[in-house]
C-alpha cells in the first residue's frame, strides 16, 4: 500500500492534535497544585483528586451512575436476546417494522426523549426516581445491545443447536448450553457498549434526574454551568482515565473498530 | 451523546438460514417470534410510543403564568414559534451551526479517513483508536476541555498572544465560532467512521489500475477515490447534521445562557420558564426535522448511489 506524503502526514498530525488537545488539557489542569485553573507549573499535585473524595455529591453521583449503567445494560441485554433471536431466525409479518421500532431511539434526539420522559414520569408518579432513570436508559441503550447481539446470532451456525435438540436437549437447555455460549461475545460487548452509553448520557438524563438521584455527567454539567474550577477538571480527568481503561479492555475483547463501524462477526 | 447511529450499516439480513417449520409445529412457530420480542415490544410501546405521543398532545395545550398548563387543544404554540422573531433567530442559529459543523467535519474527517487507510498496520490501529476513542469519552468532559482552552486567559489566547499574532484576546466563549469548533470536535469521529466504512469497500486494485494507466496521484484521488466515497461522506453528513442540530451539552456550556440553540431553548422553557407546552412544541419540531432529514436524505443517497450499496 502506498504511504502518505509529507503534506498528508502534517494534516494527520494536526488532526490528531485537534482531537487530543481538549482531552489532554483537562488531564493536565487536573494536576494543578493551585486553587484556581492553571497549568501545574510548580509540579503535579493530587490535591484536586483528593478533593473529589471530600465532595459527597460527586461520590454519590458516581456510585449512582455505575449502578444505573449496570442495571440498565443488564435489563437491555435480557430483553434484547430473545428479540434478536426472533429477528435473526424468523421471517414474520411486521419483522421490518419491529426492527425499525427497536432501532428508532437512535433517530430521536435525546433532548426530545428527555422532555417526553419528564412529562410521562411526572404523570405516572415516577418523576425523579431511580426506577425512572433505569427505564429511560434501557430505551436509549437497547439499540446498541440489540445490534451486536443480532450480528452474533445471525452469524451463528444452527446445526449445533439442531444436534443438541436431536440428542434430546430441551429448548431451554439448548438455549442455555449451546445458543448462549455461542452468542456470548456479542452479548458481552453489547453489555459494555450499552454500559458506556448509559454512563455517558447527559442530555436526556438532565431532565429526569432529581437532586437526590442524579448521575455523574449531569452533576458535572450542572456544576460547570455555575463555575469552572480545578475540581471539575479533576472529576473529568478521572472519568477520562476510566473510559480509556474500559476502551482498551473493549479493544482487546472485541476490537474497537469492529464495534464502532458496526460490522458483525467476520 | 455517545450515540453511534450508523445510518450506513443496515441491519444484517438474517432469516436466510431459517429452516422450514415442520407441519405439526407450525402453530407454535408462527407465534414464536412475537412471543420472543414481546418483552421488548411492551417496553417500547409503554416507554417510547406513549411518552412521545403525550409530548405531541402536550404541545397542543396552552400555558398561562397564573393558570399553569391548560387542557385545551390548539395550535397556539406552533403559531407563536412560526411568527415570533426570537424563535426564528434561535432556529436559524441552530441551522447555521449545524451546517458549519457538517461542512467542517466533512473537510476534516474525509481526508483523515483517507490518510488513515493509507497508513501501515501498527500505526493505523493506534491512530484509529485515537480518532474513535473520544466517541466513548463523556461529552461534558470533552466540552470542558474546550472551555479551558477558549477562556480569555486560556491556552489558545495565551499562545496566540505570545507568538504575537494577536494583541488582545479573541473571545471564543459564548460565540458561535466557539460552539462550532467544540461541536466539530465532538462529532467529527462520526464522519471519519462513515468515510472509513465506505473506503473499506473500495478495491485497491482500481487505484493501481489508474496509476498504471498514467494517472497522477491527484487525478486518482479526484477521479477514482472521491466518487466512490461520496456516499460515505453524505451518510456521515446526515449523522453529523442531525446530531449537531439537536446537540445540547456543548452549546449549553460553550454558548452559555444567552447564545440559545433549539435544544437549550427547549430546556429553558421546561426547567426555567416552566412553559412546558411551548417547550414540547419546540421538541416536536426538532423531532420532525430530524426524522425528515435522516429518512429523506437516506432515501436520496440510496437512490442516487444505488450501485454503490449493492
Amino acid at each position: 500500500m502506498t504511504r502518505n506524503g509529507p503534506l498528508a502526514l502534517t494534516f494527520h498530525v494536526l488532526f490528531l492534535g485537534f482531537l487530543l488537545a481538549p482531552i489532554l488539557v483537562v488531564c493536565v489542569v487536573a494536576f494543578t497544585p493551585e486553587g484556581y485553573l492553571s497549568l501545574p507549573t510548580r509540579g503535579p499535585s493530587l490535591r484536586w483528586f483528593a478533593a473529589i473524595g471530600n465532595n459527597p455529591e460527586f461520590v454519590r453521583a458516581f456510585r449512582d451512575s455505575l449502578l444505573l449503567g449496570a442495571v440498565s445494560s443488564t435489563l437491555a441485554i435480557a430483553v434484547s436476546i430473545p428479540a434478536a433471536l426472533a429477528i435473526a431466525r424468523h421471517r414474520f409479518p411486521g419483522r421490518e417494522a419491529i426492527t425499525a421500532l427497536f432501532l428508532s431511539p437512535l433517530m430521536v434526539p435525546h433532548i426530545v426523549l428527555g422532555i417526553a420522559f419528564l412529562r410521562f414520569f411526572t404523570q405516572i408518579g415516577l418523576g425523579g426516581t431511580f426506577a425512572g432513570l433505569v427505564l429511560s436508559h434501557v430505551i436509549i441503550i437497547l439499540p446498541f445491545a440489540l445490534r451486536l447481539i443480532l450480528a452474533a446470532s445471525t452469524g451463528m451456525d444452527r446445526a449445533v443447536e439442531n444436534a443438541a435438540m436431536s440428542l434430546g436437549a430441551s429448548a431451554w437447555t439448548t438455549f442455555r448450553r449451546v445458543t448462549l455460549p455461542l452468542i456470548l461475545p456479542g452479548v458481552a460487548s453489547g453489555w459494555v457498549l450499552a454500559f458506556i452509553n448509559s454512563f455517558d448520557e447527559v442530555t436526556m438524563t438532565v431532565f429526569i434526574a432529581s437532586p437526590e438521584t442524579t448521575t455523574l455527567p449531569v452533576r458535572l454539567f450542572l456544576y460547570i454551568q455555575d463555575n469552572i474550577d480545578p475540581l471539575v477538571a479533576a472529576v473529568s480527568a478521572a472519568l477520562i482515565f476510566l473510559t480509556v481503561a474500559a476502551m482498551l479492555a473493549l479493544d482487546r475483547l472485541y476490537g474497537l473498530e469492529r464495534l464502532l463501524v458496526g460490522r458483525g462477526q467476520e | 451523546m455517545t450515540a453511534v447511529p450508523n445510518a450506513g450499516a443496515a441491519a444484517p439480513d438474517p432469516a436466510a438460514a431459517t429452516t422450514p417449520p415442520a407441519a405439526g409445529a407450525a402453530a407454535p412457530r408462527l407465534w414464536a417470534p412475537y412471543l420472543l420480542s414481546l418483552p421488548a415490544l411492551m417496553l417500547f410501546g409503554g416507554l417510547l410510543v406513549v411518552p412521545l405521543a403525550m409530548t405531541v398532545l402536550l404541545s397542543l395545550n396552552s400555558f398561562g403564568f397564573y393558570t399553569g398548563i391548560q387542557d385545551v387543544w390548539q395550535l397556539g404554540n406552533y403559531i407563536d414559534i412560526l411568527t415570533d422573531g426570537y424563535f426564528h433567530e434561535v432556529f436559524l442559529r441552530t441551522f447555521r451551526i449545524a451546517v458549519s459543523v457538517t461542512l467542517l467535519s466533512a473537510v476534516l474527517g474525509a481526508p483523515e479517513a483517507y490518510v488513515l487507510r493509507r497508513m501501515n498496520t501498527p500505526w493505523r490501529g493506534i491512530c484509529l483508536l485515537i480518532v474513535l476513542g473520544p466517541l466513548l469519552i463523556s461529552v461534558v468532559s470533552r466540552t470542558l476541555g474546550w472551555a479551558l482552552l477558549f477562556g480569555s486567559t486560556g491556552l489558545i489566547n495565551q499562545g496566540l498572544m505570545a507568538v504575537g499574532l494577536i494583541a488582545t484576546p479573541i473571545e471564543f466563549m459564548y460565540t458561535e465560532t466557539g460552539v462550532v469548533i467544540a461541536l466539530t470536535h465532538v462529532l467529527v469521529p462520526f464522519m471519519v467512521l462513515s468515510v472509513w466504512a465506505s473506503l473499506q469497500r473500495i478495491d485497491p486494485q482500481v487505484e493501481n489500475a489508474a496509476v498504471s494507466l498514467g494517472a497522477g496521484p491527484f487525478t486518482v484521488l479526484r477521479r477514482v477515490v472521491l466518487p466512490q466515497v461520496v456516499p460515505g461522506i453524505l451518510s456521515g453528513s446526515i449523522i453529523v447534521f442531525a446530531l449537531a442540530a439537536s446537540a445540547f451539552a456543548t452549546p449549553a456550556i460553550i454558548g452559555g445562557r444567552r447564545l440559545k440553540v433549539a435544544a437549550t431553548l427547549a430546556y429553558d422553557e421546561f426547567l426555567n420558564t416552566l412553559n412546558w407546552p411551548l417547550g414540547a412544541a419546540v421538541a416536536v419540531l426538532l423531532l420532525l426535522a430530524n426524522i425528515l432529514i435522516i429518512v429523506g436524505c437516506n432515501r436520496l443517497v440510496e437512490r442516487r448511489y444505488k450501485q454503490v450499496f449493492e
